[in-house]
């Protein structure tokens, strides 16, 4: 079981770097751009993976945890403290070099908070607003959970939309260059384009790692036994409403993480990536790729991304996740990866 | 002195149960020592089910209490009180789906380990180790119970009595002081009853304290020390199998005066 995890790993790494060789020998370099929003996308996409298809709990608010990273990130980078150079507080986070100095578009000189510490507020807010949504929100189950979750998606899109701070309806655009390590940095100049593309999809990697391994693991197995049987679980001493609400705070942990990468990928971020046909999309491409499956949601994710980051879809592109939800869920309940023509026919045929 | 074995396992003191205007429990108490199987029985409706989910934390109780191994657990979580030692069945099968047999028994050892979500995602060799020792142990229960060869099936696909025993090991797997069995027998046939009989005989003799509740008279009245009978949601019988059978208040409201 473990080797096999690691090799379909080895596999992932193997094809992320068939495609950069491809697009290579192609000439095609572009092309990575949209695979590197792929992948991040398909972080989020692969922890709502977990929460709906192990822990069997569904998200329509996903999109506005990915916002509340990126948005922070997007602030706290961008947001110009020079004039507060003198006070104290400012003195010590200059210190702790949580400050950085840089130059703005028209030369100016600008004082901000570092990537790497807006990060890690992007990611310590996310956890304390996914604990304070969890708490009373997973009480529910099914269709309420679902409409419950959609209202905190509804806010937040709302939060970021009707914002001056947050650039309204314009978003947050300027923000820099995110500097990771010496030598690696989230950027969407085009010369650092397949270093991207690599940060992108290694993160995946890790965060496909981490979650295979969780899922077989103690806790794994007990988020299984909530989604097979809820009071059986609770019977055998999991506590149930525990691990649902660490797993919704984990998954909303991989879209905020997403959402500060792409934010300082993409320079920016606008309120549409908080808004509820995302978080459908979302929802939509763990179901088409089989609920409790990582690799299929991976795979379908990283495919329809990809081709509607293309723009294959054009004006449809939302119709398209929808139709594509709906045939789905009447040919292939169990994921596109099940799909079996012959029950097709046969569904085809018979009646209702 | 009396000695702390002469302590019940499990006392149940007065408790009651109202649902609406059915008063399901009424005033219920009794015991169970250490290393006895006890059988609580009744026709439908005489509140076996609700009693068992109010030991076993399923649902809170209107009055009274329940002490298990000197701890009042009456208002603590099912996952609590799991946690405490005392596991429970289902009388309607409630197995994890798209999870192997080895794994639902494995999600019984879930209260004897100790990784948490980030051991689990990091799976360093301490934590991998743990987990094959609660898969060892999984086995060994699967072996106890006969199971050990349908340890990679998915548990949903096993057959009806092998699903009854897969549930078994699942319960067994915490290692439990006490075993609650709601209608084990139910839905099993004649053959299958009888070997289900000899397990619970053997759980016994492990030192495992049995509580039983079932319809199936046959099953609990060859293997129990003590039986307790429920009318209406009262207690009308404690004793022993015997004394239960002739006990005149026992045949008239559940056996029928013509069967007995």
């Amino acid at each position: 079981m473990r080797t096999g995890r690691h090799f379909h790993i080895l596999i992932l790494l193997a094809a992320v770097v068939a495609v950069q060789l491809l697009t290579l020998v192609a000439g095609k370099g572009f092309y990575l751009t949209q695979f590197t929003m792929t992948a991040y996308y398909s972080l989020i996409i692969i922890g709502l993976c977990l929460l709906m298809g192990y822990a069997g709990q569904i998200s329509l608010g996903h999109a506005g945890f990915f916002a509340i990273g990126g948005y922070t990130s997007a602030v706290l980078t961008t947001v110009d403290l020079s004039a507060y150079k003198g006070s104290a507080l400012t003195g010590i986070l200059i210190k702790l070099s949580l400050l950085t100095g840089r130059q703005d578009l028209y030369g100016g000189q600008m004082l901000s908070f570092h990537p790497w510490a807006a990060c890690v507020v992007a990611v310590i807010l996310t956890v304390i607003i996914a604990y304070a949504i969890g708490v009373p929100v997973l009480k529910l189950k099914g269709h309420y959970l679902a409409m419950a979750t959609l209202g905190f998606g509804t806010i937040i899109y709302s939060v970021v939309l009707g914002t001056q701070k947050f650039g309204a309806a314009d978003g947050i655009s300027s923000v820099p260059a995110f500097p990771l390590l010496p030598g690696l940095v989230v950027s969407g100049a085009p010369g650092l384009r397949v270093q991207n593309f690599y940060i992108a999809w290694g993160l995946v990697a890790c965060g496909m790692l981490l979650l295979l391994n969780l899922i077989d693991s103690r806790v794994g197995r007990a988020l299984r036994s909530i989604h097979g049987a809820e009071d059986a679980a609770n019977a055998m001493g999991v506590d149930t409403a525990r691990y649902k609400l660490n797993t919704f705070v984990l998954s909303a942990v991989f879209a905020a993480v997403a959402g500060v990468f792409l934010t300082h990928f993409n320079g920016g971020i606008g309120p549409s990536e908080a808004s509820i046909m995302k978080s459908v999309r979302y929802v939509a491409i763990v179901a088409v790729g089989g609920m409790a499956s990582l690799w299929g949601t991976l795979i379908m994710s990283a495919a329809l991304n990809f081709l509607s980051l293309r723009g294959y879809f054009g004006s449809f592109d939302d119709a398209v996740f929808g139709g594509v939800l709906v045939l789905i869920m009447l040919f292939s309940p169990e994921g596109i990866l099940q799909f079996d023509a012959r029950t097709m026919v046969k569904k085809l045929f018979q009646r209702a | 002195m009396i000695v702390p074995d002469i302590m019940p396992l499990l006392e149940v003191n007065n408790i009651g149960k109202r649902f609406g205007g059915l008063q399901a429990v009424k005033d219920v108490s009794f015991s169970v020592q250490r290393g006895t199987i006890k059988a609580v029985i009744g026709p439908n409706g005489a509140g076996k089910t609700t009693l068992f989910n109010l030991v076993s934390g399923f649902l809170p109780s209107d009055t009274g209490t329940i002490t298990f191994r000197d701890t009042a657990i009456h208002g603590k979580e099912p996952h609590q009180i799991a946690g405490l030692g005392l596991s429970r069945t289902f009388q309607h099968i409630r197995l994890f789906s798209h999870m192997t047999a080895l794994e639902n028994v494995m999600v019984g050892r879930h209260v004897k380990g100790r990784a948490g979500f980030l051991a689990g995602m990091l799976g360093l060799p301490g934590t991998r180790r743990e987990d094959q020792a609660h898969r060892d142990r999984a086995l060994e229960v699967m072996d106890l119970l006969g199971i050990a060869a349908f340890a990679d099936t998915d548990a949903t696909s096993l057959s009806y009595g092998q699903q009854r025993v897969v549930e078994l090991a699942r319960a067994l797997a915490t290692e439990p002081a006490m075993l609650l069995l709601d209608e084990p027998a139910a839905g099993l046939n004649m053959r299958e009853t009888a070997d289900m009989a000899k397990l619970i005989m053997k759980i016994r003799d492990r030192g495992i304290t049995v509580l039983i509740v079932e319809h199936d008279m046959s099953l609990v009245m060859n293997i129990s020390d003590e039986i307790v009978v429920l009318s209406y949601g009262e207690k009308i019988a404690d004793d022993m199998p015997l004394a239960v059978q002739q006990n005149p208040h026992v045949i008239r409201v559940y056996l029928g005066e013509d069967d007995a």
